[in-house]
């Protein structure tokens, strides 16, 4: 169950990336100056770094710890 | 010249970090080329971070904003903030483990010990090798063309190269590990800082970020740089793989091994992306932003430039001329110093170059056994030294377009390298000869690609898609149809606890 559940959300991740929706505009400016697809991939950076602690969280490959 | 002359300071500072950690060395091969594997939780991410981020990542960053707009952001590095902690995450616990477990210090060491093979993990060094060499170079002309423009042409390119490769060589040959460790991270914390500042000081001398924004919308010359509506989807989509290549970069891979404990990885891929963010984001919108800063004569020029030809112009030198032109000469200096911090990334990949020398050649046919240890660390600072003055000099013969060139075929290399690192240590069927496959179509199509017109696509992808598509087949398809490892290799590689 786990291992279809966290390869979805990584796929669907990877989607989100190509935000095609964007392409072609430059508005909505954040904080009046950061065009859409510049501060659309800075928030999806950020929610990269959630996803990765999660990962960790849920994820970690506890057994190369025991293996040691 | 008061900018570079802070730039001679922070030269000087990290030849200290280097010689300091001389002092802490044991005198064994695994200090010298692994730190005694002792790495703590903050190094290793800073010094993980900092031997992955090369000029590339300011220079080239907000030279090919400059040229391209903000889709330089999304292409390079939120695709690289998803893809490179994966890779830590599911393949450098993994690398961590083996070298570990069985005392293995290079990825070939790791594959050979793996696969129960010998001349495929020579003729996979020599792909590797031959790949990072160009990176090598890369780091140099950065340094070069730095201390050039930060001092006004006083330092000529030919001396700031130099001085740049006869530092970084001096605190590899005598820090090895350790030393580079420490003084990536002494840069990742000096041009992380610094960013922000950069950022903010230089809109501010444009008038401020919204006026800066508001000229670039309503001139049409620049109006489609702050959207992607002259990039391809697919194109886009493709350069997704690239950051497959972080994980076979033989100096991102040796670091995986220098870690004290595998829950330092924790960290570093939590943190990773954050730190990606705080680099690319400033380098990014400066570059765009570049194309206003019309008062700056060389910049005027390559705007002109541009339009005239409608092509994309050298761009590298951008965040240093804004530096130059917005910035108080002290805060310059300072800042200059962190861009260096940056150019000089190439420390771990010479340390790299040496590490896979003297491990996968020079112990491996018989040198360490008949010489000793001391000669083994000896033979890696000599290496250190013969590809620092082969960098040095190809890179005063290198043209500027050879920057982007090298990388691109570089990266497109390394990422079809990957499949072979997944195929090691998460799968149990792989062989020998399913890696000998893939190495030898990825040393074709490389070899390819160099020859191929700048900005051959098939089907539109760029190559590193088909590239890495079809390593990852020709391992699973050739390993399904020939002879397995060992049992007892298999079994050590994938205990049952871990199935």
């Amino acid at each position: 169950m786990k291992t279809p559940l966290v390869v979805t959300t990584i796929a669907l991740f990877y989607l989100l990336h190509q935000d095609w929706w964007h392409w072609p505009v430059a508005r909505p400016l954040a904080f009046s100056f950061l065009p859409v697809g510049l501060w659309y991939h800075a928030l999806y950076t950020l929610a990269a770094a959630l996803l990765m602690a999660a990962l960790v969280r849920w994820c970690w490959p506890a057994g190369l710890e025991r293996e040691k | 010249m008061i900018p570079a002359l802070f730039v001679l300071a922070y030269l000087a500072i990290v030849l200290y970090i280097g010689i300091f950690a001389f002092r802490r060395s044991r005198g064994q091969s695994e200090d010298f080329f692994l730190a005694g594997r002792s790495l703590g939780p903050w190094v290793f991410l800073l010094s993980l971070f900092g031997s992955h981020m090369t000029a590339f990542a300011i220079l080239g960053s907000s030279g090919h904003a400059f040229n391209f707009g903000i889709v330089t952001y999304g292409l390079m590095a939120s695709s690289s903030a998803l893809v490179v902690p994966l890779c830590l995450l599911f393949i450098g616990t993994r690398l961590w483990s083996a070298g570990k477990r069985f005392g293995l210090i290079t990825p070939v060491q790791i594959f050979r010990d793996r696969w129960e093979c010998g001349h495929i993990g020579t003729l996979i060094f020599c792909l590797q090798a031959a790949l990072l060499v160009p990176y090598i170079v890369i780091g140099v002309i950065g340094g070069g063309t730095t201390l050039s423009v930060l001092s006004g042409g006083w330092i000529p390119f030919w001396l700031g190269g130099l001085l740049v490769a006869l530092v970084v060589m001096s605190y590899v040959f005598f820090g090895g590990m350790r030393g580079t460790a420490w003084v990536n991270a002494f840069q990742t914390v000096l041009f992380l800082g610094f960013g922000a500042v950069a950022v903010s000081l230089i809109s501010q001398g444009m008038g401020g970020f919204v006026a800066v924004t508001e000229r670039l919308l309503q001139n049409p010359r620049t109006a489609s740089l702050l959207t992607r509506e002259n990039f391809s989807l697919t194109t886009f989509l493709g350069y997704t793989f690239n950051p497959l290549s972080a994980i076979a970069f033989p100096h991102i891979a040796i670091f995986c091994l220098t870690a004290r404990k595998v829950t330092q990885f924790k960290r570093t891929v939590i943190f990773y992306p954050v730190c990606l963010l705080l680099i690319w984001l400033p380098c990014v919108y400066l570059g765009v932003a570049a194309n206003q800063a019309t008062d700056v004569p060389a910049i005027a020029a390559k705007v002109e430039a541009k339009a005239a030809t409608g092509r994309p112009v050298p761009g590298d030198d951008v965040m240093l001329l804004l530096l130059g032109r917005y910035a108080p000469v002290w805060v310059a200096g300072l800042l200059g110093a962190g861009i260096m911090a940056a150019v000089m990334a190439s420390d771990s990949q010479i340390l790299a170059l040496s590490t896979m020398f003297t491990e996968d050649i020079f112990a491996f046919y018989g040198g360490k056994q008949r010489f000793g240890e001391t000669a083994q660390i000896a033979t890696g600072r000599l290496f250190v030294v013969l590809v620092t003055a082969f960098a040095y000099f190809t890179a005063l013969n290198a043209k500027v377009a050879i920057f982007d060139l090298a990388v691109q075929y570089a990266f497109a290399g390394y990422a079809a390298m990957a499949p072979l690192f997944v195929a090691a240590l998460c799968w149990r069927g792989s062989t020998k000869w399913g890696a000998l496959a893939a190495t030898l179509f990825v040393a074709a199509s490389t070899v390819a690609l160099y020859l191929l017109p700048r900005g051959f696509t098939i089907a539109g992808f760029a190559p590193v898609v088909p590239m890495t598509l079809i390593s990852a087949a020709l391992v699973w398809g050739v390993s399904l149809l020939t002879p397995k490892p060992s049992a007892a290799t298999i079994e050590r590689y994938f205990p049952p606890a871990s199935v």
